[in-house]
């Protein structure tokens, strides 16, 4: 522990983001550092390489205007959060900086950004059924408690009304409802004013932090820790289940990519850095229940994908972190049809656990394998249509496309109305029934 | 011996410790964190750590340790979680809380549990290396204990023991203790190594009896997200004929890690009934846990494997997946500012992976008696694309390759094993084996789903076009057997009774289908249509 702050006036060069000091002494890695320009506002940076007395910087903001005659100051600590309840109804930057003109709090205490991995044997399996009030997920891709599950969008598609719904619906099972911590990377001003009024009409309470697709891009990789740090904290120390939603995804990689760049690291596929799979885990793997402990944190992070394409490395290691996606279908959309889910790519890896009797309902597991398996054969069959027309097929093939059909209509679509598990279920039970479908 | 630090970047920290050794662990800052010596230069030493290094400053002290990364082999390890540096996690749970900090240290040798140990050797004995020298009993399994080294034993008793308490010692005064320690990344000896000829039985149908593996082989599963490796991979743990599974979750989901957990607690052996975590060793690095103690966690856990092999035990180790184990590889290179060679991948990538895949093997032990290791490693190709590097290196020393296929995945085909493009080397070996000791007609069945599978797909063009009504009775036959065999012989639900099928199931399983298809070709070949011909034999069955 050092006893004063240390104060060095020794840059030598400014390399874009970047600032390299001379004959600086006992630096930390991680360390935060303050940039105090001879004119204007001071800056925050943090010490990403240390070679000696060499001590390389990454300034977070906009570094037009800085010289190398600023004096930086060290602060001796890793970046770290302010803690407390109090957070819950409040806005902040990107940086953490209050943006609705109220006072900051007082923290209960602060915590490292980056957090700590969860124990592997500390942590409870999520099994406790979330309602979110749309067909396609709360019958066919259930989500749980504790679950990371992201929505893969393409752009155009009504991914935020999508966003917007599951954060006006989610119940827990005992109808409880979540806390809210939103967090924005590189909105558009139009897509912000939407969350917020959403947000503003939340039951259980919310915290935001909001970058704007015009605000510097490096908060757009502080914003997500501390979203996640004061979700793990609401969850773990104070027992509240928080519903973390984080959009867009693809703006925080590119943030990434174009940070990683400045630094001269070595690019991977499409320019992405080789450790984008790691870095997305650390803050993907910070959903999840603890053994003993009653909070939880559950995590809706959307992902644009770019070109539409899920091979695209943001979705594809995504896709290898998270448990399952919600796809979207420009198809679908085309068609009027909202939520516009394509139940065949989506999948949700947690679901086995968190249906049946007791959770939901014990006809559901039954059910939504027979619904997929014969929208699916409708689906396949589509394509065959295609080539032969509908004459060409057989009185069972051609019922099986009409079922394809009507699932799309009835099952998916719902427009704004918010359906209960059951409700789901039986919307399902009477299209079987109806088209006289046994197993 | 201490020095300090005088550079860090990311994991990596330059310090100016002089002698040390190349792989030698030093303990990097006050708060002791783990890491291990990968360059060495005259003035300085460069160090991976193991840790999150976030908050070390310059100027911190470092300490050598004069030893190499090694894992403690003795009782104590089944039924145990580990972390990629084999620190036992239900001890961090207890010490540190739910959350892993840096530098906390635990071992297996923290346990203060005592083992009954018994022998038959005493003073004067002359032992070699890898010798029995006793034994302790490990709830039903019988743990041998080895001589460490060559040398002619003081004295040696019987009696309880906790694993770090010495049992004897050499005439030279050398130490004997129920556990012993050995460098992770260095293979244990072995007299000579045998070729595989035993089957290894995994209970996936379409993995028995299509592409068999064998006790002492390796196998890859890639696939892309969805498509089942890890369901695949557990099954396969669950159900596999062998005495013990290692199962390393490397760069994987944590949440996996506590569902797997959870279900072996309550699962027994199919084999031998006995609980499931008994025969289980579980080493744990989730993707969020530090890169570089995921590098080093396959090494930790085949040593592990090994150990018990040297035991004449017949061990699995299964890896879920060796691309993040790859991944941490190509990171650990790049900060090293190596130069980088396919897709960013250091160029050592294939002989690092080769040099791990060969330490699986049939072998005879210093000791006589002869044990296994074999290996499925699970790999995750980015964007489901298997020309990748990864997955490439792995295909040259691999002996099978299970192949799963996005496509039967979102059909919900499970396990989504591809039959065209998958195959298993030790095919021909395994079938006699199959023949002799379940059925003679094993090959013959085999060649005759494969062909009716093969045929389907040249079919299944033509019914595209003309549809199923426009195509003759016998091709329309094979549409339906290869439908039968597909769904409900390949399908296979992990979720359910039908989990797990033994050989002579599978088999009776397969004949029945064939044998329906004999029936319906001889009603076709006296003038019945196939919906008649269905419809007599009363076989109806559900298709869909």
């Amino acid at each position: 522990m050092r006893l004063s702050e240390h104060a060095y006036r020794t840059v030598s060069s400014i390399r874009g983001p970047l600032i390299f000091l001379d004959r600086v002494r006992e630096v930390r890695f991680g360390e935060v550092v303050r940039i105090i320009p001879p004119e204007g506002k001071p800056l925050e940076g943090e010490v990403i390489k240390i070679d000696g007395d060499t001590v390389l910087v990454q300034v977070m903001g906009e570094t037009r205007g800085l010289d190398t005659a600023s004096t930086v100051i060290f602060s001796d600590a890793v970046k770290r959060a302010p803690l407390s309840v109090e957070v819950v109804g409040r806005v902040f930057s990107g940086s953490f900086a209050p943006l609705d003109n109220e006072p900051p709090y007082i923290p209960e205490r602060w915590g490292a950004i980056s957090g700590a991995p969860i124990n592997p044997v500390a942590r409870a399996r999520p099994q406790d059924f979330i309602e979110t009030g749309f067909s396609t997920i709360d019958a066919l891709n259930t989500l749980v408690r504790g679950q990371k599950l992201p929505i893969f969008s393409c752009a155009g598609l009504p991914a935020k009304e999508m966003a917007a719904g599951i954060l006006k619906n989610a119940r827990l099972a005992g109808g409880g409802r979540f806390v809210v911590v939103f967090v924005a990377l590189g909105l558009t001003h139009h897509e912000y004013s939407y969350y917020m009024e959403v947000l503003a009409g939340m039951q259980g309470g919310f915290a935001a932090f909001i970058n704007r697709a015009g605000e510097p891009v490096i908060e757009r990789l502080l914003a997500p820790r501390f979203g996640l740090a004061v979700a793990e904290y609401l969850a773990f120390c104070h027992g509240m289940d928080v519903l973390v939603l984080i959009t867009d995804m693809t703006n925080y990689c590119d943030a990434l990519r174009e940070v990683s760049t400045a630094r001269e690291e070595l690019p991977g596929r499409r320019g992405y850095p080789g450790y984008l799979y790691s870095d997305l885990s650390s803050l993907y793997e910070r959903a999840g229940r603890i053994r003993g402990l009653a909070g939880s944190v559950t995590m809706l992070p959307v992902v644009t994908m770019p070109e539409d394409d899920i091979t695209h490395p943001i979705p594809d290691l995504t896709g290898y972190i998270t448990e399952g996606q919600i796809v979207l279908s420009r198809e679908l959309h085309q068609q009027g049809i909202f939520p516009p889910v394509d139940v065949l790519p989506s999948l949700s890896r947690l679901m086995q656990q968190g249906i049946g009797e007791g959770r939901t309902r014990s006809d559901h597991r039954q059910l939504a394998n027979r619904l997929y398996r014969h929208y699916a054969r409708g689906r396949d069959l589509r394509r065959l249509e295609a080539i032969v027309g509908r004459d060409g097929l057989s009185g069972q093939d051609r019922q099986m496309l009409d079922f394809a059909d009507v699932f799309e209509l009835e099952l998916v679509h719902q427009g704004g109305t918010r359906r209960t598990v059951s409700e789901s279920l039986d919307t399902g039970l009477a299209l079987m029934q109806r088209f006289a479908l046994e197993g | 011996m201490t020095g300090r630090i005088t550079g860090i970047a990311g994991p990596t920290v330059t310090v100016d410790l002089k002698g040390l050794r190349l792989y030698e662990i030093v303990l990097v800052g006050r708060s002791g964190l783990t890491g291990e010596v990968v360059r060495l230069e005259r003035e300085r030493a460069v160090v991976q750590v193991y840790e999150d290094t976030r908050g070390l400053a310059v100027g911190e002290p470092v300490r050598g340790t004069t030893r190499m990364l090694t894992a403690q082999l003795g009782p104590g390890l089944l039924s145990g979680m580990f972390d990629g540096l084999q620190r036992p996690l239900e001890k961090l749970l207890e010490r540190d809380g739910p959350f892993i900090s840096g530098g906390s240290s635990a071992s297996l040798l923290d346990s203060p549990r005592e083992w009954r140990f018994t022998t038959d050797k005493r003073q004067g004995d002359r032992v070699l290396s890898g010798d029995i020298i006793g034994r302790v009993e490990e709830g039903a399994f019988h743990h041998l204990v080895t001589a460490p080294r060559d040398g002619e034993i003081a004295a040696m008793t019987a009696g309880s023991y906790s694993v770090c308490r010495v049992v004897g010692n050499y005439v030279d005064g050398t130490p004997i203790s129920v556990c012993q320690e050995w460098p992770v990344r260095r293979p244990r000896p072995c007299l000579r190594k045998l070729s595989p000829t035993e089957p290894l039985v995994t209970g996936q149908r379409v993995v028995d009896f299509l592409y068999p593996l064998a006790r002492g082989g390796t196998a890859i599963i890639p696939g892309g997200f969805g498509t089942g490796k890890t369901i695949l991979e557990q099954s396969v743990a669950k159900f596999s004929d062998v005495d013990l599974v290692v199962y390393v979750g490397c760069g994987e989901r944590g949440n996996e890690m506590a569902e797997l957990l959870e279900e072996f607690a309550g699962l027994h052996d199919p084999w031998t009934s006995r609980r499931l975590m008994e025969r289980t060793i579980v080493v744990a690095n989730t993707s969020n846990m530090p890169v570089a103690a995921r590098e080093a966690s396959i090494y930790t856990a085949v040593t592990m494997a090994e150990y018990f092999r040297d035991m004449g035990y017949h061990v699995l180790l299964l890896a879920d997946s060796i691309s993040r184990w790859a991944e941490a590889l190509r990171e650990i290179s790049s900060s090293l500012e190596e130069m980088p060679g396919e897709e960013g991948y250091p160029t050592y990538l294939a002989s690092r992976m080769a040099g791990f895949m060969e330490r699986a093997g049939v072998v005879e032990n210093m000791n006589g008696t002869i044990g296994s290791l074999s290996m499925i490693l699970s790999v995750s190709p980015p964007g489901g694309d298997f020309t990748e590097p990864v997955t490439q290196a792995c295909l040259r020393t691999a002996g099978a390759f299970l192949m799963l296929d996005a496509s039967l995945a979102h059909r919900r085909h499970f396990p989504a094993v591809n039959w065209f493009q998958s195959y298993s080397l030790y095919e021909q070996t395994m079938e006699q084996h199959f023949s002799r000791s379940v059925a003679a007609g094993w090959s013959e069945a085999r060649q005759r789903c494969r062909t009716l599978l093969q045929r389907e797909e040249a079919l299944r063009e033509v019914a595209e076009i003309v549809g199923l009504e426009g195509m003759q009775e016998k091709d329309r036959l094979i549409l339906h057997s290869a439908e039968r065999i597909r769904l409900e012989f390949l399908c296979q639900n992990a979720y359910s009774e039908d989990a797990f099928s033994a050989p002579a199931q599978i088999m009776a399983m397969i004949e029945a289908i064939l044998a329906d298809y004999d029936r319906l070709e001889a009603c076709l070949a006296g003038g019945d249509t196939l919906e008649v011909a269905l419809r007599k034999g009363g076989s109806e069955h559900a298709s869909q």
